[in-house]
């Protein structure tokens, strides 16, 4: 299809304001008279609140006020669940959500105790020290293996365990596959926890307008419309009465769709409290326990296959840890669950988890959002199986792959968006084919290798496939306008987080109204713009959003076209829209700009007719009726050096499929992002819990961020099959970089590393970590290595 | 509450005077008493390089040093990059991160910027390693970094033809 701006690399029409120090940020909002807070956090995972003493804080100068949970009064509520489980069979969901201000129990370590409200945020952090909570320490569950032993402390009171869900899905019958399996290997796979760590820190400004009765709040959130709509709620306002604006966000990565944190829910209601604007920005050390996190899960994996290595079934039994809350349901253990299928036929599929709370901050999705770890136990168990049968790699995988004309498949379970799970559309083997040529995989296996090892250097590839289900419902909403300057206005109730939506959204409407990108003005993520939808989450922006964009376009371009036809009167089909011009196909000379067409239809005097909308104009929403299932292939080469046990990247090849592409530039840059986490993930990044559930490395000092030294440039390539679920064809594809990048460390890692047959079943590794699975393999061979590579 | 101190710090060729806490930290009084909120802060601990600005030429991190100890000197933030003789038109750094698309979130961009503007002026024509040596004190969580070495060189290609 001919496009004029989509699917081109635009550059960006936000950059600018980046670029210069002119965007606004959360902590960039500066009012008279604004007061700062600080959190008094609790110094336990686990323990009775005996009491909270303020007094001293309370009267510090320049401390203005200090709110514990008793001074909530009846606002003191637990927060809303914002995902409920469902619709599974049998399902066992037990919802205990976050509190606004601890009040008889520290769940974990850093939960909110008081507000401390002063002149200036120094002041306010000054006075934290003054505020004495008295407690009783408690044991803590921290290793989510031992939450549900018998005896175990309880996390909350009303249940008789820390069971947090217990959910079983099923396909075909797993069990019918025992007669005719050749092979079946069964695994223990780890997956431990990491933190987003956008670099802008969460932050709440809130300013309560007695005059005019509207309160307006400054929220890094990816979910301004909801918050809105839930601030009113809980204040007893009108919606209309409060305004949210997510300005320019420091990155998101899923835990800023997190809601409703404290902060959020308290900021604002101090600031109507006391009449005075209030601005809380959290610091890096909260940021690690107070913004929630993610990853832990350990699987009892099991797969069947016949000799000739197709799959026949597979049976997966884990335990996730949804922490201390868990007020986002069950959405990461369910894509867990619904993404170890990937692209793979797998007829018999058993999969049974149970959630459980632990005394570790909350856990919601982060970039990935569980996917990561259904990933990683179906490519490390394809692995196995791939050596116990002596098939190549990448061969068993193409081997089990979704044909083409399986789509659209059904897997029969039921995914996160509670739709059943089925593909719409996908074609996997030649991106497969592809990232085989350009990572060179034969020649290195071969030739390159070998030679390498006479070298010395252990040097070793990997090959993973995954899928990513993306672009979920509910619904998006966009509203365009022409103004009589000519120039568009866009507006979207979707926040922005960095993936260039001032871009690819004008893209959309340019295509369809034939005006320059730079000339449409995008509004994002301000309530008082918009305010119909739900937020930017599970990569669904491009696909919700984009053809809510593309559906107001068309209807703003019918306007246009009916208008102009009138004028001229001259057939639409006749008419030319391009350059910001409307004219007839041969009388380009009696060209109208869209600008005084805009005028046109909207004049100050004179009679309309009967039932005219005025402006040219439109808003429009887009709900599709389930996901839409994007894929790719990665493939690496690296080298560990076997003294330090360091791991040096030198190639990483990413082939994906996420339908039409809108801006390539943009995708490459999420691809290049998703890659960069992943790699953190896989080697560097792991939060580290003490027993008593004090987190050890809660700054950048210790937890291990990759920087520009560790990521390598990736390669891409890319597959087109369009999704028949959207107009515009699209696909998700935020999280794509950062799924599968643990298991193809853990495969290249093993082939690099191959004399030690070593058989890696967790993530995060890191250079210790790999030293002591080598050592644990082959505790005598340490030595000899040692000693080979000194000469 | 803590003494305060008169100090005079030139910003942006600015001269500002004020009377400042003395525990008020550099990244504060820029953002918060000048209300030059383009350097941003991200860590408060002198490890993701984000609030890194120009001291007398030198790239600092201002979460790292105090108000008063600027007392005298010359700073220089993202906002005094483009140059005001060219109508405020973007510094050929800025022009090509835009380029390279070396920005998503843009919240770290501003510590990068200041980061490269002295090492690009003791390396006009630095190798890729030298590039990502530098880098690697500051944090991007959104990039991987490819898209910002390529604007490094795309900037340092145009510095040294306009040079």
């Amino acid at each position: 299809m001919e496009t004029t701006y989509i699917g081109k690399p635009v550059l960006r029409n936000e950059d600018e304001r980046l670029l210069t120090g002119q965007a606004l940020f959360t902590d960039d909002v500066h009012l008279p008279g604004m007061l700062h807070v600080a959190f008094v956090r609790g110094e336990y995972a686990h323990a009775r609140i005996l009491k909270v003493d303020a007094s001293a804080a309370r009267r510090r100068p320049g401390v203005i006020a200090v709110f514990t949970a008793e001074d909530l009064g009846s606002y003191w509520k637990p927060g809303p669940l914002l995902v409920p489980p469902p619709p599974i069979e049998r399902l066992v969901f037990n919802q205990r959500t976050q509190v606004p201000l601890a009040k008889d129990k520290l769940r974990h370590y850093g939960e909110a105790v008081a507000a401390i409200v002063a002149e200036s945020r120094y002041l306010a952090e000054d006075a934290i020290a003054d505020v004495i909570v008295e407690v009783e320490p408690l044991d803590a569950v921290v290793d989510l293996e031992k939450a549900l032993d018998p005896g175990a402390p309880l996390i909350h009171e009303g249940l008789n365990s820390n069971l947090a869900a217990h959910v079983i899905q099923e396909k075909g019958d797993y069990h019918s596959v025992f007669p005719g399996a050749d092979v079946v290997i069964k695994k223990r796979l780890l997956y431990d926890r990491g933190t987003a760590a956008a670099m802008e820190n969460r932050g709440v400004v809130a300013q309560w307008d007695a005059a005019s009765q509207q309160l307006t709040v400054w929220d890094t959130t990816q979910a301004p419309i909801p918050i809105r709509n839930g601030l009113a709620r809980m204040l007893g306002l009108s919606e209309s009465q409060v305004r949210v604006v997510a300005p320019f966000i420091g990155g998101g990565f899923g835990p800023k769709i997190m809601m409703f944190y404290p902060e959020e829910v308290l900021i604002p209601w101090i600031a109507m409290q006391l009449k005075r604007p209030v601005k809380w920005i959290e610091d890096r050390w909260e940021n690690f326990f107070a913004t929630t996190q993610e990853r832990g899960q350990v699987h009892e994996a099991e797969i069947a296959l016949s000799a000739d290595g197709r799959i026949l079934g597979v049976k997966d039994v884990f335990l996730h840890d949804t922490g201390a809350y868990d007020p986002y349901g069950l959405t990461v253990p369910i894509n867990s669950q619904c993404t170890l299928l990937g692209p793979y036929s797998v007829p018999n599929y058993y999969s049974e988890f149970k959630a459980v709370f632990t005394n570790k901050p909350i856990v919601t999705p982060y970039r990935g959002a569980g996917r990561q770890h259904g990933v990683f136990v179906m490519e490390r168990l394809l692995d196995f199986a791939a050596k116990e049968l002596n098939i190549d790699r990448a061969e068993i995988r193409r081997k089990n792959y979704l044909s083409p004309e399986d789509f659209p498949h059904n897997h029969q379970i039921i995914y996160q968006d509670f739709a059943p799970l089925v593909y719409d559309s996908g074609n996997y083997s030649p991106a497969l084919d592809k990232a085989l040529e350009m990572i060179g995989y034969e020649k290195f296996i071969r030739e390159e290798q070998p030679r390498l090892r006479v070298e010395g250097k252990h040097a070793g590839i990997g090959i993973v496939s995954y899928v990513e289900g993306t672009g979920i419902g509910p619904y998006e909403g966009a509203r365009v306008t022409v103004e009589a300057s000519g120039k568009v206005c866009l507006a979207t109730g979707v926040g922005t987080q960095g993936q260039g939506h001032f871009t690819a959204f004008a893209q959309v409407v340019a295509e369809q109204l034939g005006v320059d990108v730079k000339d449409i003005r995008v509004v994002t993520g301000d309530t008082r713009e918009f305010n119909w939808g739900t937020g930017t989450f599970a990569s669904r922006g491009a696909v919700v959003a984009g053809n809510a964009c593309h559906a107001a376009a068309r209807m703003v371009r019918g306007k246009i076209l009916r208008l102009a036809g009138e004028i001229f009167q001259t057939p639409e089909e006749d008419l030319i829209l391009e350059g910001g011009r409307v004219y007839p196909r041969n009388a380009p000379q009696k060209a109208l700009s869209l600008g005084e067409l805009a005028a046109r239809a909207n004049p100050l005097r004179g009679a309309v007719k009967p039932g005219t909308e005025p402006g040219l104009e439109a808003t429009a929403y887009f709900g599709p009726e389930r996901g839409c299932t994007a894929s790719g292939v990665h493939a690496l080469i690296l080298e560990v050096d076997p003294l330090t046990m360091m791991v040096e990247i030198q190639r990483y090849v990413v082939v994906h499929d996420c339908g039409r592409v809108i801006n390539p530039m943009i995708l490459e840059g999420q691809i290049h992002g998703g890659v960069a986490q992943g790699i953190g993930n896989a080697f560097y990044e792991q939060l580290v819990f003490a027993p008593n559930g004090q987190l050890l490395n809660a700054s950048f000092m210790d937890y291990l961020l990759p920087t520009a030294s560790e990521v390598p440039n990736v390669e891409n390539a890319h597959v087109e099959t369009p999704s028949p679920l959207n107009p515009l064809g699209v696909k998700g594809a935020g999280e794509a970089g950062a799924i599968p990048t643990g298991a193809l460390f853990a495969q290249a890692i093993e082939d690099a590393l191959r004399e030690y047959d070593l058989e890696i079943c967790e993530i995060p590794l890191s250079p210790n970590r790999l030293f002591e699975l080598v050592k644990e393999r082959v505790p005598q061979n340490i030595e000899v290595t040692l000693a080979t590579n000194e000469h | 509450m803590a003494e305060r101190i008169q100090i005079s710090v030139r910003v942006n060729h600015t001269l500002f005077e004020r009377e400042v806490e003395s525990q008020l930290l550099l990244s504060d009084f820029l953002r918060h008493e000048l209300e030059l909120t383009g350097t941003h802060v991200g860590c408060e601990h002198g490890v993701c390089g984000a609030c890194t600005v120009l001291l007398n030429g030198e790239a600092v991190r201002s979460c790292l040093m105090l108000a008063v100890q600027a007392d005298g000197q010359e700073i220089t933030t993202v906002e005094g990059m483009a140059s005001p003789a060219l109508a405020g038109a973007l510094h050929p750094l800025q022009a090509a991160f835009k380029e390279a698309h070396g920005l998503q979130c843009g919240f770290c961009t501003p510590g990068f910027l200041m980061t490269l503007i002295p090492f690009l002026k003791n390396h006009p024509d630095p190798t890729e390693a030298e590039i990502r040596q530098a880098l690697s004190g500051n944090i991007c969580r959104c990039t991987g970094y490819q898209n910002i070495v390529k604007a490094v060189q795309l900037a340092a290609k145009r510095m040294a033809q306009s040079a």
